[in-house]
C-alpha cells in the first residue's frame, strides 16, 4: 500500500471528520489529496498531532476527530497514546502510516519494525486497535471504523520510497481559522 | 492564598480547560483541578503534549490553561515556537519557577536563572503572580491574550499558593 493510496482511502471513509495531518510528506500528502477546511496541518510540533486531536476531540466530543501520523512521529510521543486511552474519548480515531523510515528527511530507519504500536494503543485503553498492511484491509478497518466507539488506533504499513507531494504555501493563521470556522469555533 | 481561590478566580476569567504536568508549587491546585467537577483537567505525560491538548482544545472552543514547572518549559520549547506562538493560539502557562533566587535543589539552577530570558527571547508576556493582585494580572493576562492572540505565562513563587 502506498501513501497516496493510505491517505485518500481516509478522507474517501470519512467525508464529514476533522483530520489532523502531521508534519511532513503526510501532511504534504493530505493537503495534494484534498484539501478541506476540515484538515489541519501540523506543520512542525512533531510528535503532537496525537495530543492536538485528543484536546480537539475532548472539547468537541459531538465531531469525529482523525489524526493521520507516521511511525517516526508517533515514538516521538508514545506517551501520549496513554492519554488518549485514559481520557478515552469515543470520537477519537488514529491511523499510524508506517513506513518504517524518517522519509521526509530522507528515509533514515526508525525503531517502528519492532514496534507493535496496535498492541500498545490495546493495551494503553484504546477501545480498538487494529494493524493491517493492504490497502483492501485498511479500507475495511475504516468503514468499520466510522461507526465504531473509539478512540480508535489502526497501524497500517504502507511502502517507502514513492515521489513526495510537493510542500504547500500554508498560513498557519489563516489555515487554523479556516479550521475553526469549519468546526463553528470562530 | 489557597488553591480553590486560585482556580475560581480562573474560572471566573473564563478558563475552562486545563492540561499539564505536576510540580510540588503546582500539586495543590492540580489536585482542586482534578477533584473538584467544576473543572477539566486532563494530566499530560510531557509538557509540549499538554500544549497540543490546549491548542486541540481551543480549536474546539475551550479557554486552555497549561500548568507546568520550569523545567518543562525546556520541553516546550518546540510546541511553543512550532505551533502555539506560529499560529497565534492564545495558552495560558502557569509556569512554577523552581530554583529562584538560587535557593532550590541544585537541578533547578540553571533553568531558574534562565527561565524569563528563555520566555522574553520567544516574546511571550510575563506576569510574576503576587497573591494580593492575582485578580488584576489574570484579567490583565486575558486582555492581553484576547487582543494580541498570543500566550501569556504566571510565574507561580514558591508559597504563593498553597
Amino acid at each position: 500500500m502506498r501513501r497516496h493510496e493510505a491517505v485518500k482511502a481516509i478522507t474517501d471513509c470519512f467525508k464529514e471528520a476533522y483530520i489532523i495531518g502531521c508534519n511532513g510528506l503526510i501532511g504534504r500528502e493530505l493537503y495534494s489529496v484534498e484539501d478541506s477546511p476540515r484538515n489541519f496541518y501540523v506543520l512542525g510540533s512533531m510528535g503532537l498531532p496525537t495530543a492536538i486531536g485528543l484536546g480537539l476531540a475532548l472539547a468537541k466530543p459531538d465531531r469525529k476527530i482523525v489524526v493521520i501520523t507516521g511511525d517516526g512521529n508517533q515514538l516521538m510521543s508514545l506517551g501520549a497514546l496513554t492519554t488518549v486511552g485514559r481520557t478515552s474519548p469515543k470520537n477519537f480515531i488514529e491511523i499510524i502510516l508506517d513506513n518504517e523510515c524518517y522519509e521526509t528527511t530522507g528515509g533514515q530507519e526508525t525503531s517502528s519494525p519492532t514496534a507493535k504500536f496496535h498492541k500498545l494503543a490495546k493495551n494503553s485503553g484504546f477501545r480498538h486497535a487494529m494493524y493491517v498492511h493492504s490497502l483492501d484491509r485498511l479500507a475495511i478497518v475504516l468503514h468499520r471504523s466510522v461507526k465504531a466507539e473509539g478512540p480508535i488506533l489502526i497501524h497500517a504499513k504502507i511502502e517507502k520510497g514513492e515521489p513526495n507531494p510537493p510542500r504547500a504555501q500554508i498560513d498557519p493563521y489563516k489555515m487554523r481559522n479556516v479550521f475553526m470556522k469549519a468546526l463553528g469555533t470562530r | 492564598m489557597n488553591s480553590r481561590e486560585f482556580c475560581l478566580l480562573l474560572k471566573d476569567s473564563g478558563f475552562d480547560f486545563f492540561s499539564g504536568v505536576p510540580c510540588s508549587l503546582l500539586g495543590s491546585i492540580i489536585q482542586h483541578l482534578t477533584y473538584d467537577k467544576n473543572f477539566q483537567y486532563v494530566p499530560a505525560t510531557r509538557e509540549d503534549e499538554a500544549l497540543g491538548i490546549a491548542v486541540g482544545a481551543y480549536m474546539g472552543g475551550k479557554k486552555p490553561v497549561v500548568l507546568m514547572q520550569n523545567s518543562g518549559l525546556g520541553n516546550s520549547i518546540d510546541a511553543l515556537t512550532s505551533l502555539v506562538l506560529l499560529y497565534r493560539f492564545p495558552v495560558l502557562l502557569i509556569i512554577s519557577w523552581r530554583g529562584f533566587e538560587e535557593n532550590d535543589f541544585i537541578e533547578h539552577s540553571l533553568m531558574g536563572k534562565y527561565m524569563q530570558a528563555f520566555l522574553n527571547t520567544m516574546k511571550i508576556p510575563t506576569i510574576i503572580i503576587s497573591p494580593s493582585d492575582l485578580p488584576k494580572q489574570i484579567a490583565e493576562a486575558d486582555q492581553v491574550m484576547r487582543k494580541s492572540e498570543t500566550s501569556v505565562a504566571l510565574v507561580l513563587r514558591k508559597g504563593v499558593v498553597e
